[in-house]
C-alpha cells in the first residue's frame, strides 16, 4: 500500500488552489500605486558601435520622467560573472565587462541601449522609438569556429580575441589519453551539434523596483529562482547596496528551467531607476524580448571520440568542444561546458581514459549560461550518440555495449575528478526493458510498415551530478559563491510550524513535499507546517533553486534545524516529565519515556518553550527555532536507463513519439507524485530539444528565431503519455534524506533516445544514415534521407 | 501598439463610410492583425470592425447550390455549419490555427490578409469560389495576386464568399512545426468540369494553382495521376523550416494525399 | 478614451478604454483581475485564454472593445461560490496537471470549452484542442490525463501517479 502521509505519499498538491483559481501572485501581478513602466531600447543589429544615443527629442513625448543611456550607468558596476574557469595553461578565464546598459558598444540583437521610463508602458515605447540611435555596424561573429580564426572581429576590443578559454580536463590525462587511442582495437568518431536552446518558462521575466526615501531601503521584486543570489550580486557588485537596504522578492514565479537563475541588466536597473527617481519602475518582457534577452542555453559543437578494446570495452574517450558563451559572460555561463560538462563524460561506464577539451567562444549573440541540466544534457547526449554508432559499426547489441561497460561497484571514481557514491545500471536498464516490451517491437514496425512508415527504436543511459555541491570543492573550481542551502524551522507556540527556506518553488511543490519531511520526522500532521520562500526579508541566505538541488540540498538543510529542534524538544519534554533526556522518544508527535506510559503531547512542549512557567530556564533558552546551513559533502549522482521508440514518415520526414519509457534512480523519493511530474516535464523539453526547438541567428547575428512564429515549442499533440518508473533506489550515501535530485533528468536522458530512435528507423530501413544534428525536424531528417 | 480609434459599426454601409477615413483599416477578428499591431508593424488610424455586422455573419446555400459564407463568419462556424454541404470546407476551417483562433478568426480577414501560408486561399482557389465586396464580385483566380496581396480595393472589405460545392475535394496541410500554419497546403476538388489544386505556403507568390496536376487529375482523379509530377523547387519559399526543394517535394506528396483523402 | 460595459463572471463591469486597450489588460489592470496571464506576443500561448459569450478566446488577441456587451468569464469565475473547485480544476489537482501554475488558468479554460463541446473526448482529441495552450513544465501528461478524468472517463488505466 502506498502510504497516505510523509515521506513517500502523493498527498495534493496545497499550492495548486491558488494557481487554480486564479490567485497567484506572479510578479506582473504586483502593482504598487505611482509606478512608472520601463521600455528598453534594444539594439536590431548584432555588432556595431554606438556613435551617439539622442534622446532630446524624447525627453519632451508624453509621459516621460528619465531616459537613461551607457552614460548613466559608467559609475555602477557591470553584471558580475560568478565563476572563474582556470585554462589549460593556468591562465584565468577573458572576462568582459558586462554594462547594465551598452557602453560604446552592441554586441548582441537586443543588446539594451537606452530605458525609457514613463507613466505608461505605451507612452514609455512611444519615446523609446523617438531616441535617435547612431550606430556604426560592425561585421558580427556568429559561427564559433569563425569567430576564433585570426582576423575575425573582436566582440570586446580590450580582449586578446574572442576566446574566453581554452579548457582541458584532465589535462594530466591528455598524453595517456593519446596513447590509449594509439593502441585501440576500434574508434568511433561522431561530430555533432548541441543545439541552441531557448528555456522559454510561460511567464516572461519582469522586474519591479521600489524605494523608499524615507528608510533608504530598496526592494526588487523579480522572477527569479534565487532572490538572495540576486540581492548579493546586485547589492554587492552592481548598485553597492548593503544588504540589509535591499530586499529582493521573488513571488509566484512562473517558471525558470535555469533561465531565471541568473542576474539581468533589467533587475539592476529597475531598482537603480527607482532609487534615482524615487518612485516604483516596472519592467514586463513581452515574449519577443525574451527571445533576445533571456539568457540561451547548450550551444555545443563538438567531436568525440571513443576508444574500445578487442572486447568491446571502453579504453579512452577523448573530446573537443566548442561552447557559445554569447556577447558577455552570463552569471554562470563559463561552469556549464566545463565543471558541469567535463566531470559527467565518464557517464555511466567504466571508461578509464578521458580528456576534454572546451574552447568557449564569444560571438555576437544573447549570452548562453545554464539551462534545465546545465552541461549534463551536452555530455549525455555526445556519450550516448557516440556508444550507440560504436553498437552499430561493431555489429553489438546496444544495450549490452552498454552493460558490458557499466560501472557496478560503489563507490566509483572516474577519470573525471567526481566520485559516485552509490547506483545500479543495470537495475534501470532491466526495468527498462521490461516497460518498452523490446521483444514486441518487430510487430509494432511491421505495422507501421503497412502504413508505409517507419519504426524505430533508442536506447540510451544517462548519469548527472546533482545537488550542487560542496562549497570548498567548488570554491577550488572558480565559483564565486557557496553552494549551502539554508532552513529555519520556527515551531509556534501551539506547535505548528513555519520553514523558512532558502530555497525557492516556481513549480517543484515545495509547499507540499517538504511538510511531508518535517511531518515524518516529527510525528505530526502535515497541515501543521508551512513553507517560507522567495522573500530575503524573512528568510535565511540561501542559494536557491537549481541543478536539482532543493531537496537534497535544501531539504538537508531543513532536516538539520528539524533534528535542533527535536533535541530542544526532547530536553523540555524531559523536564516536563521529569525524566532523563537520554530516555525520552518522539513517536507519532508524543514525547515518552522509555519503558513506561508517560508522555507529554508535541503541542505541550511547544506550548511550554514559549509560556517556559515550566522550563529548565537554566539549561535552555525559552522558544523554539532553529536554524542550518546545509553544504553537502558530495554532488548527488541520479541515472538511469531511457528508451523511445518513433513512427517515421519517410514520405515527409515527420518524426512522431510512439511510446517513451523512463526508468529512474532517485534514491529515496519523498512525493512519487512530484517526482513524476518532474520527470514528464523534462521528458517534453527534451524531446523539444531533440525534434523540435532550436535558436538559429542568421550569419548578420540576426535572430531568426525570435517569437513562436519560429522557435518550435513542444505542443500536447507532439507528445505520448510517458512511462515514469522510478522504483530502482539506491539511496544517496551522504545527505541524511538519501534523495538525489529529479528535476533535470527527463531533459537529460531523453534527447539521445530519441536521435538513437531516429537513426535506428532510417538504418533499419537501409538508409545510410549514422546522424542528424537536433532538432530532427521534418525537413532535416528528410533531407538526411534524400542526401 | 500605437493608439487607434475603434469604430463597430452595424451594416455594410457604414462600415465601408468608417473605412474612408484616411488610414482607417478593417479589422475581422484581429487574429493576425493584433498580433501585427502588437509589434508596431501597422499605425492604422482607426480599425473598423466587423463582427458587428449581422449580414456578414452565418453559412448559407444558394440557389445554384454554392455555398455562401458571410465575410465576418468565424473559422469555428464554418467548421459547424459547412460540414453538411461542403465536408472539405468544414474540415479545413476546423483545423486553422487553434480553438480560440477558430472562434475570433474570419474568413473574410484570412482572404483579406492572404498570408502565404494560410489554410483558407487555397480553399477559395481551389474551389473557383466568388470573393463578393462591397463594390462587386471578384473570382478567386483574380483575386489572389501574391503574397499579402489581393484585388481588393482601398476601403473594400469581403462581405461573403460563395463555393461552388465539388463531387469531392480534399485539403491536406503539413504544419509548420513552430507556427502551425501551413508549410504546405494543397486544395483538391474535382468539379464536374475538371480538377482544381490550389497550393497554399509553399510559393514565393502566395498561393497559386498546379495546373500540371489539375490536368492530370481531370483525366484521370486518383493518386497514380500524379505519378512523375512535380512542382520545380525554383520560386518556393526556402527558410528555416524547409527548403524550396523540401516544399516542393511536399506539395507532390500532399496533393497525392488530398486525393487520397477525398476518396 | 471610450467605455466598455460587460459582464465578467456574472457581475456588471464597465470602464474606459482606449481603442488599442487589450481585453487581457482590461481584465488585469482595470478589473484587477490578475489569473489571466500574458505569456506571449503572437497568440500562441494560449495562457489568457478566457470565455466570452460562451467561447474560448485569447483575450490578448481581442481588443477590450470588441468584448463591449459581452459575457466574459475568466479563471476567477471557475470555482463554486464557497470557493470549492469545479470538477476540472479538482481534476488538475488531483492528477497533478499544474506546476508552475502559468499556463494553468488558460489550460482550465481551454478545458472548459472543450468538455462543453465534447463531453467525452478521446487523448487524440484532447491533444488536438490544446494545440493553442502551450505549458513548458508538465509534458502535458497529466494534464490530458486531468482534462479526461474531468470526463468522467477512467484514467487508471493511464501510467500511475
Amino acid at each position: 500500500m502506498p502510504k497516505d502521509h510523509g515521506i513517500g505519499a502523493s498527498p495534493k498538491r496545497r499550492e495548486d488552489v491558488r494557481f487554480l483559481t486564479g490567485a497567484g501572485n506572479y510578479t506582473d501581478d504586483i502593482n504598487i500605486y505611482g509606478q512608472a513602466y520601463v521600455h528598453f531600447l534594444r539594439s536590431d543589429v548584432a555588432h556595431g558601435k554606438i556613435n551617439s544615443v539622442d534622446t532630446s527629442a524624447a525627453e519632451g513625448m508624453p509621459g516621460v520622467v528619465r531616459i537613461f543611456t551607457g552614460a548613466d550607468f559608467e559609475g555602477v558596476g557591470g553584471l558580475p560573472c560568478g565563476w572563474q574557469v582556470t585554462d589549460r595553461h593556468g591562465e584565468p578565464m577573458q572576462e568582459p565587462a558586462h554594462p547594465v546598459l551598452a557602453q560604446g558598444k552592441v554586441r548582441h540583437v537586443g543588446d539594451p541601449i537606452a530605458a525609457v521610463v514613463a507613466d505608461t508602458p505605451e507612452q514609455a515605447r512611444d519615446a523609446a522609438e523617438a531616441i535617435e540611435v547612431d550606430i556604426e555596424e560592425l561585421p558580427a561573429v556568429v559561427d564559433m569556429k569563425a569567430a576564433l580564426q585570426d582576423g575575425a572581429p573582436k566582440v570586446h576590443d580590450d580582449l586578446k580575441n574572442n576566446l574566453c578559454y581554452d579548457w582541458g580536463f584532465v589535462e594530466e590525462n591528455k598524453a595517456a589519453v593519446e596513447e590509449a587511442f594509439g593502441k585501440a582495437a576500434h574508434v568511433t568518431t561522431l561530430e555533432l551539434v548541441n543545439n541552441r536552446l531557448i528555456a522559454n518558462p510561460m511567464e516572461p521575466r519582469v522586474a519591479v523596483g521600489d524605494y523608499s526615501r524615507a528608510t533608504d531601503e530598496s526592494t526588487l521584486y523579480t522572477t527569479s529562482q534565487n532572490p538572495h543570489v540576486i540581492r548579493l550580486l546586485m547589492g554587492a557588485f552592481v548598485l553597492g547596496i548593503p544588504e540589509h537596504k535591499l530586499r529582493v522578492v521573488a513571488p509566484d514565479v512562473g517558471g525558470g528551467f535555469g533561465t531565471k537563475i541568473f542576474h539581468y541588466a533589467e533587475e539592476a536597473f529597475c531598482t537603480f531607476a527607482a532609487r534615482q527617481l524615487a518612485r516604483p519602475v516596472k519592467w514586463t518582457a513581452s515574449r519577443s524580448e525574451a527571445f533576445m534577452s533571456d539568457a540561451h542555453g547548450r550551444d555545443h559543437v563538438t567531436k568525440i571520440e571513443l576508444a574500445l578494446d578487442a572486447d568491446n570495452n571502453f579504453t579512452a574517450l577523448r573530446t573537443e568542444t566548442y561552447a557559445n558563451m554569447g556577447a558577455y559572460l552570463s552569471t554562470f555561463a563559463p561552469s556549464v561546458p566545463t565543471w558541469l560538462h567535463g566531470t559527467l563524460m565518464a557517464g555511466n561506464y567504466k571508461t578509464p581514459l578521458i580528456y576534454v577539451n572546451v574552447k568557449a567562444v564569444f560571438t555576437n549573440t544573447v549570452p548562453v549560461d545554464a539551462y534545465r541540466g546545465a552541461g549534463r544534457p551536452e555530455a549525455t547526449y555526445q556519450l550516448e550518440r557516440v556508444i550507440d554508432k560504436a553498437a552499430r559499426e561493431l555489429g553489438v547489441d546496444p544495450v549490452e555495449l552498454r552493460r558490458q561497460n557499466f560501472v557496478t561497484e560503489f563507490p566509483y571514481a572516474t577519470p573525471v575528478a567526481v566520485e559516485y557514491d552509490t547506483g545500479d545500471y543495470n537495475a534501470t536498464m532491466d526495468k527498462l526493458l521490461e516497460m518498452i516490451d523490446r521483444e514486441g517491437f518487430d510487430a509494432r514496425a511491421e505495422e507501421s510498415k503497412k502504413r508505409g512508415k517507419l519504426r524505430g527504436l533508442g536506447v540510451n543511459c544517462y548519469i548527472e551530478a546533482c545537488g550542487i555541491a560542496p562549497s570548498n570543492l567548488v570554491g577550488q573550481l572558480g565559483a564565486r559563491a557557496g553552494l549551502y542551502e539554508s532552513a529555519t524551522v520556527r515551531v509556534n507556540a501551539t506547535g505548528s510550524i513555519s520553514v523558512m527556506t532558502g530555497s525557492h518553488s516556481h513549480g517543484q511543490g515545495h509547499e507540499t513535499a517538504f511538510p511531508q519531511v518535517i511531518a515524518e520526522m516529527l510525528g505530526i500532521d502535515e497541515s501543521m507546517v508551512d513553507i517560507v520562500h522567495g522573500d530575503t526579508a524573512n528568510t535565511p541566505m540561501g542559494m536557491g533553486t537549481y541543478g536539482s538541488r532543493s531537496l537534497a540540498v535544501g531539504g538537508s538543510a531543513m532536516v538539520r534545524a528539524t533534528e535542533k529542534i527535536i533535541n530542544k524538544a526532547k530536553k523540555i519534554a524531559a523536564h516536563l516529565l521529569e525524566a532523563s533526556e537520554a530516555d525520552i522518544e518522539l513517536k507519532d508527535g508524543a514525547f515518552s519515556v522509555a519503558g513506561t506510559d508517560k508522555s507529554v503531547a508535541w503541542g505541550d512542549v511547544t506550548l511550554a518553550a514559549y509560556v517556559p512557567h515550566n522550563y529548565p530556564l537554566e539549561e535552555i533558552e525559552p522558544g523554539l527555532e532553529e536554524t542550518a546551513f546545509y553544504d553537502p559533502s558530495n554532488f548527488t549522482y541520479p541515472a538511469g536507463a531511457y528508451a523511445c521508440e518513433v513512427e517515421l514518415d519517410p514520405d515527409t520526414g515527420r518524426v512522431t513519439i510512439e511510446r517513451f519509457a523512463a526508468a529512474d534512480d532517485f534514491g529515496n523519493v519523498v512525493n512519487p507524485m512530484i517526482v513524476t511530474g518532474q520527470v514528464h516535464g523534462g521528458l517534453a523539453q527534451g524531446i523539444g530539444q531533440a525534434l523540435l526547438e532550436g535558436a538559429a541567428y542568421d550569419e548578420n547575428g540576426q535572430l531568426l528565431t525570435g517569437s513562436y512564429m519560429d522557435y518550435a515549442m513542444p505542443r500536447a499533440e507532439d507528445v505520448p503519455f510517458f512511462q515514469v518508473d522510478h522504483s530502482c533506489q539506491t539511496p544517496c550515501t551522504h545527505n541524511p534524506l538519501g534523495v538525489k535530485g529529479c528535476g533535470e533528468a527527463g531533459a537529460i536522458g531523453s534527447p539521445p533516445a530519441v536521435v538513437n530512435a531516429v537513426v535506428d528507423a532510417l538504418q533499419r530501413a537501409g538508409k545510410d544514415v549514422t546522424h542528424i544534428d537536433m532538432p530532427l525536424s521534418p525537413s532535416r531528417v528528410w533531407a538526411a534521407m534524400n542526401g | 501598439m500605437y493608439a487607434f480609434d475603434f469604430e463597430k459599426p452595424g451594416s455594410i454601409a457604414d462600415a465601408v463610410a468608417a473605412l474612408k477615413d484616411e488610414d482607417a483599416q478593417a479589422l475581422g477578428g484581429g487574429q493576425t492583425l493584433i498580433p501585427t499591431l502588437k509589434q508596431r508593424l501597422a499605425m492604422p488610424s482607426k480599425l473598423v470592425s466587423l463582427t458587428g455586422i449581422s449580414e456578414m455573419q452565418g453559412v448559407c446555400k444558394a440557389d445554384d447550390g454554392a455555398v455562401c459564407i458571410g465575410g465576418a463568419t468565424p473559422h469555428a462556424v464554418v467548421a459547424a455549419e459547412a460540414a453538411g454541404d461542403y465536408p472539405a470546407l468544414a474540415e479545413l476551417a476546423a483545423h486553422i490555427g487553434d480553438p480560440a483562433v477558430r472562434n475570433r478568426g474570419t474568413i473574410g480577414g484570412s482572404l483579406a490578409n492572404n498570408d502565404p501560408a494560410a489554410c483558407y486561399p487555397a480553399a477559395a482557389l481551389g474551389s473557383g469560389a466568388t470573393i463578393v465586396t462591397n463594390a462587386r464580385e471578384i473570382a478567386a483566380d483574380d483575386y489572389f495576386q501574391g503574397m499579402f496581396t489581393t484585388a481588393l480595393d482601398e476601403g473594400e472589405i469581403v462581405t461573403e464568399v460563395r463555393f461552388p460545392v465539388p463531387e469531392k475535394a480534399a485539403y491536406m496541410k503539413f504544419e509548420q512545426p513552430a507556427s502551425r500554419f501551413a508549410l504546405v497546403g494543397v486544395f483538391v476538388a474535382k468539379y464536374a468540369d475538371g480538377v482544381r489544386v490550389a497550393v497554399t505556403g509553399a510559393s514565393e507568390s502566395g498561393v497559386f494553382r498546379w495546373s500540371e496536376a489539375e490536368a492530370a487529375l481531370s483525366s484521370n482523379f486518383s493518386a497514380g495521376a500524379l505519378d512523375g509530377l512535380s512542382v520545380p523547387a525554383d520560386g518556393m519559399i526556402s527558410d528555416l523550416h524547409g527548403s524550396g526543394a523540401y516544399r516542393a517535394h511536399l506539395v507532390a506528396v500532399m496533393t497525392r494525399r488530398a486525393v487520397d483523402a477525398a476518396g | 478614451m471610450t467605455k466598455v460595459t460587460m459582464t465578467v463572471n456574472g457581475k456588471a463591469a464597465s470602464g474606459d478604454v482606449e481603442g488599442r486597450t487589450l481585453l487581457v489588460q482590461f481584465l488585469r489592470e482595470n478589473l484587477r483581475l490578475t489569473g489571466t496571464h500574458v505569456g506571449c506576443d503572437t497568440s500562441q500561448c494560449g495562457a489568457c485564454v478566457v470565455h466570452v459569450n460562451g467561447k474560448a478566446v485569447k483575450a490578448c488577441t481581442m481588443l477590450a472593445a470588441e468584448a463591449d456587451g459581452a459575457e466574459v468569464v475568466t479563471i476567477e469565475g471557475m470555482a463554486g461560490a464557497d470557493g470549492s473547485l469545479n470538477t476540472i480544476q479538482q481534476a488538475f489537482q488531483d492528477h497533478h496537471g499544474l506546476q508552475c501554475g502559468f499556463c494553468t488558468p488558460g489550460m482550465v479554460m481551454s478545458a472548459a470549452a472543450l468538455l462543453s463541446e465534447n463531453p467525452k473526448p478521446t487523448e487524440t482529441e484532447v491533444r488536438e484542442y490544446l494545440e493553442g495552450n502551450i505549458c513548458r513544465c508538465t509534458g502535458y501528461h497529466n494534464i490530458v490525463k486531468a482534462i479526461m478524468a474531468a470526463s468522467g472517463q477512467d484514467v487508471g488505466v493511464i501510467a500511475a501517479e
